[in-house]
Formats: C-alpha cells, sequence, structure tokens
C-alpha cells in the first residue's frame, strides 16, 4: 500500500495555545485509518486542517505528494478529500435528493448558460442519478422527498455521508460519525464503512466510540494533548501502556 | 389543459389591461412592470441569504449607464439598456470584493454605504452625471412597427407593452436560473455555506454570481425607468425606493418566486387606487410601515402563504405536491 495521504509536523497554535504540536502520521490507501485521544487531544483541529478549515500554523498535509494545507476547503474537496461535519451539519430546508445533489457539485458541476437554455439535460439527469445512488447507497432512498431537517438522527447522519459520497471522493473524513447512535444503528453504518472501502474509498475517522473504531480501522493512531502518541493495528492500540495511561490516567495517579 | 388556459388567460388580461385604465393609471401601469422586476431581481440576491440596501443604486447605475450612453455615444436605446444592465453588473462585480468580506447584518450595512457612495459620486461629479439635478432630456425609445401594433413611446400603453415583454423575458431568465442546478447552489450556500464548500462549491464565487445576476437584471429595470421618464437624479435612487422595495419582498414573502412579485403588485394597487381615492396618499409611508407591522405580525411567511394554501389543497388532490425549495 502507497502513502497516499501524509500529514507532516502539522502545528496549530490560538494564539498562546498549541492544539496540534508537530504531529505527523501516514494513510495508506484504501483504509480504514482511526484517529482517537481523549477530549481536547486536538483531533477535530487536526481533521479541520487536512480538510483547509483552518490553514496550520506549520507543517504539510500532502495529498499524493501535492501539499495541500492551506487551500480553501473547497479547493481541498476538489482534489478528492471531501470531510463530514460534527452532529448534523445539513440543509435543513431542503429535501433528502436536493441535499444529495448539493453533493453532486463537483462532477457534475452546474453551467449557468447551460442551465437558462435547457442543454443541461443531460447533466442533470446524471446528477440524479448519482444522488439517487448515494442516497440508496445509505438507504436513504425512501425518504428522499422528505425535508432534511424532519428525518431521525440516525438518518441525519447518514445523508451527511451520503452528501460526501455523491461526489466520488477518494477521501472521506468522518467527524465523530458514531456520535448518539444506538448499537444496531452503529453496526449498521460500520457495515456501510465497509463497502465504502470495499469501494476503493481512503476513510479517515475521528471518533470516541471504542468498540467502531476497533472492530473497523486498520490503523488507528493515538494523540494526546496535541501530541503523536501511538500508532498501529487495534490490538496494538488497544495493549499500548501509553495510550492506557492518556485514557486512565498512569498508575502513579491512582490511589 | 387547465393550466395552459389559465397562463392564456393571463395574458390576454395583460394586454386588455391598460385599456381600461386611466392614462396617469396607464403610467402607473408601467412603473410597476418595471418595479416587478426590481423586485424580482432582489430576490435572485436573497436566495444565497445576503440582503443588500445598495439595490436600488444599483438599478440607478443602468439607469445613468445607459442615460450616458446614448447621450455621448448615440448607442442605439433598447442596445444602451442591455449595455445599461451589464454594466450594473460589472460594478457589482467590483463592489463584490469589498463586500463579500462581510456576511448577514455587516454586508447589508456595507451594501447601504457603497450604495451612498456611488449616489455621492453622481452628485459631486457634474460632468459626466449632471449633479444633484441630474441628467434631463434622455432619448426615448425610437418608435417602431410590427405590423399589426405601431409602437408609439409617448403612449404609456405602447411602452407598457414593450416594457412588459422585456421584463416577461428577464423574469423567464430569472426562474429557470432559480430552478437550475444553480439555483440549488445558491440554497445551499444560503442554509449551510460550510457544507457547500466541503461539497467543492466556491461559495465566494456564487455569492458573486448571485449579486451580479441580481445587479444586471436591475440594471435593465433602472435602463427601462430612465428611457420612459426621460429625466433621472440620485435622488431618483435614494433609501426611500429602497425601502419600499423591501418592504413588497417582506409583505410578498421571499421563499417563492412569485412572492415578492405579489407583495409589489398588491402594494402598488392598495397604494395607487385605494390611498389615491381616498386622497391619502401623503400618508404613503405610514401606511405602507403599518401594512409591512401587521404583515410581520399576521402573516409571517408573506402574502405567498395565502396563495400556497389554496395551491397546496389542489396538489393534494392531485399529484404529490413538491415542496418549494424554501
Amino acid at each position: 500500500m502507497t502513502d497516499f495521504l501524509e500529514v507532516k509536523d502539522l502545528t496549530m497554535q490560538f494564539g498562546g495555545l498549541t492544539a496540534v504540536d508537530s504531529l505527523s502520521f501516514k494513510v495508506a490507501h484504501g483504509s480504514i485509518h482511526g484517529l482517537i485521544g481523549p477530549n481536547g487531544a486536538g483531533k477535530t483541529t487536526t481533521f479541520n486542517m487536512i480538510s483547509g478549515f483552518y490553514k496550520p500554523t506549520e507543517g504539510q498535509v500532502l495529498l499524493r505528494g501535492e501539499d495541500i494545507s492551506g487551500l480553501q476547503m473547497h479547493e481541498v474537496a476538489r482534489r478528492g478529500v471531501v470531510r463530514t461535519f460534527q452532529h448534523s451539519t445539513l440543509f435543513a430546508e431542503l429535501t433528502v435528493l436536493e441535499n444529495a445533489l448539493v453533493g453532486t457539485h463537483m462532477p457534475f458541476r452546474p453551467n449557468i448558460f447551460a442551465a437558462i437554455i435547457g442543454w443541461d439535460s443531460e447533466d442533470r439527469s446524471g446528477a440524479e442519478a448519482r444522488a439517487k445512488e448515494a442516497l440508496e447507497f445509505f438507504g436513504l432512498d425512501h425518504v428522499m422527498q422528505e425535508r432534511a431537517g424532519d428525518l431521525s438522527h440516525g438518518h441525519q447522519r447518514a445523508l451527511g455521508m451520503a452528501v460526501a459520497y455523491a461526489s466520488h471522493p477518494d477521501v472521506i473524513l468522518l467527524d465523530e460519525p458514531f456520535t448518539g447512535m444506538n448499537p444496531e444503528e452503529t453496526r449498521q453504518m460500520m457495515d456501510l464503512m465497509e463497502r465504502l472501502k470495499a469501494d476503493g474509498i481512503t476513510i479517515l475517522i475521528v471518533e470516541h466510540d471504542m468498540q467502531a473504531i476497533m472492530g473497523l480501522c486498520d490503523t488507528i493512531t493515538c494523540m494526546s494533548f496535541g501530541k503523536f502518541l501511538a500508532e498501529g493495528g487495534p490490538q496494538e492500540i488497544r495493549n499500548h501502556p501509553a495510550v492506557i495511561e492518556a485514557y486512565l490516567g498512569g498508575a502513579r495517579h491512582v490511589a | 389543459m387547465p393550466k395552459f388556459l389559465i397562463w392564456i388567460a393571463a395574458l390576454a388580461a395583460l394586454i386588455a389591461l391598460p385599456h381600461g385604465l386611466s392614462f396617469s393609471q396607464q403610467e402607473i401601469l408601467v412603473f410597476l412592470t418595471i418595479n416587478v422586476l426590481l423586485v424580482a431581481s432582489y430576490r435572485l440576491l436573497t436566495l444565497t441569504g445576503e440582503w443588500s440596501l445598495g439595490h436600488v443604486v444599483i438599478m440607478g447605475v443602468g439607469a445613468y449607464s445607459s442615460a450616458l450612453l446614448t447621450k455621448k455615444l448615440g448607442v442605439y436605446v433598447p442596445i444602451s439598456m442591455l449595455l445599461g444592465g451589464v454594466i450594473a453588473a460589472l460594478i457589482a462585480v467590483l463592489l463584490s470584493f469589498p463586500l463579500f468580506r462581510m456576511k448577514g447584518f455587516y454586508f447589508l450595512i456595507g451594501s447601504f454605504a457603497a450604495g451612498e457612495i456611488i449616489r455621492l459620486l453622481w452628485k459631486r461629479f457634474r460632468d459626466p452625471f449632471g449633479g444633484a439635478k441630474g441628467i434631463k432630456g434622455i432619448d426615448p425609445m425610437p418608435d417602431f412597427s410590427v405590423g399589426f401594433y405601431q409602437f408609439d413611446f409617448f403612449e404609456p400603453t405602447s411602452y407598457y407593452y414593450f416594457a412588459g415583454i422585456i421584463v416577461a423575458v428577464c423574469l423567464w431568465i430569472l426562474w429557470r436560473i432559480e430552478k437550475s442546478p444553480v439555483g440549488l447552489t445558491f440554497h445551499a450556500v444560503h442554509w449551510q455555506d460550510k457544507l457547500a464548500q466541503a461539497s467543492g462549491v466556491n461559495v465566494r464565487a456564487y455569492r458573486t454570481l448571485a449579486f451580479a445576476i441580481a445587479s444586471g437584471f436591475a440594471g435593465i429595470s433602472g435602463a427601462l425607468l430612465a428611457h420612459y421618464i426621460g429625466t433621472i437624479n440620485p435622488n431618483a435612487f435614494d433609501i426611500d425606493l429602497m425601502v419600499y422595495v423591501l418592504t413588497w419582498a417582506i409583505v410578498g414573502g421571499t421563499a417563492t418566486f412569485y412572492g415578492p412579485i405579489l407583495g409589489c403588485v398588491v402594494l402598488t394597487v392598495i397604494n395607487e387606487i385605494v390611498l389615491r381615492e381616498l386622497g391619502l396618499e401623503q400618508m404613503r409611508p405610514l401606511i405602507y410601515g403599518a401594512i409591512m407591522i401587521l404583515s410581520i405580525l399576521f402573516l409571517p411567511n408573506g402574502l405567498e402563504s395565502i396563495v400556497q394554501k389554496f395551491t397546496k389543497r389542489r396538489a393534494a388532490e392531485g399529484a404529490p405536491e413538491r415542496r418549494p425549495a424554501e
């Protein structure tokens, strides 16, 4: 497996606070890579830097060897790195189908002149087919005409991923996708991620649900207080003394 | 095909309308037609979630541009109107660089300031803008004949037909844009600009696009006005008119394409027919203010919500309803 996405000495400072401190790790193509750590470890900040939401203070994000750090979010997205957001960030007022259609913005770029004259019917039907495909994949095809804001929580999370999937991404960044899901929903979501992986999509995932992370990821990077702590397979991380210390506190602190 | 028949009937009514009106009412009808385009173009800007206070000044940019092009360069009038719209759109693109560093309330105030600067420039520079007195003796639209109808532009009826055709074409284009994937992207930028950006949408470019298109059509409406009344001055495009545009949009509702147009037509009819009959014309700002407050209190979704109630009932009986995209 080749190095596909590489984070190199990534640092983010907010004023005097160093949220992420020269973090480095590599994500292999076609793998599911987990990023874990206690609260406040800087996982989401790292995510925001990779996706272009923040511009890193120092360091690089390399995609296929190209430096994408500091690019705007839509420019990063156009290079194939698409993210989802924590909580249910959706176009709540639009229908489910319209949400997915926005996701097809990149493969079917709208053209205003063609739209006025009506020469874009091929693109429109293509975009609709792709949007429906993405919704079917996530089991949302039966709620296509409903308002996204009216969906159940589990469906909203799935829709967030469907919007990302509709754009034919190479890498999907998932920000806490299992938050607020019951075990049954979590299990279904894990199945879907396995299928995304089978499709050749690389997944980078930030998550608190250890069961899901351990069952899903090929490689896990653990960070604590903005620093790299450990990396390895699920078994390795589970038994890594530094990780256990970070989560449970060191032995000497235990009374 | 009952829907087709409704359109034919509406078209016939619009053609017949001026013949049942007095001369001054015919003139008001022309202004109403122009204002419909103004308020419909304003709605396109509000699709991206931004409300501007400079829209009327942009309309003035179209009016001044078209007037100056005909006066100084002798450009043929209908072409100058189109160019007026293009220039208004270009000015909007220039303004977008400072203005779209702001969002929401800050954009509102910024657009007001930008508009006032443009108005001050018109007042300050007597050449070519004519200072506070503005430009007089703007070439009227040249008369022409289409065989069965002789356009004589000293007649408001003729100008009404002419403006009506132009406005109809512009509304059709605006409607096509709104119903296209571009329109959907405008909605996306409005409701969740971060998620839109993560889907690869260049948010800044789409905001600018909406602003430029809205300004272009506002410019065309300004040019239509300039060549009808023949004289324009900076005070014709002041904040008073802007407040009327806002009132039309808010009373009509901005969730649908026809909402602001409905607001514009209903309020103009109330103003010109009812108030003029009662001799309360001078109280127009007072009554407009009262109507706005009442509509916000009792009809928060605008006049369009009344129409929607009826169309929804009909849709429930027939084909499955498609919810408007906002």
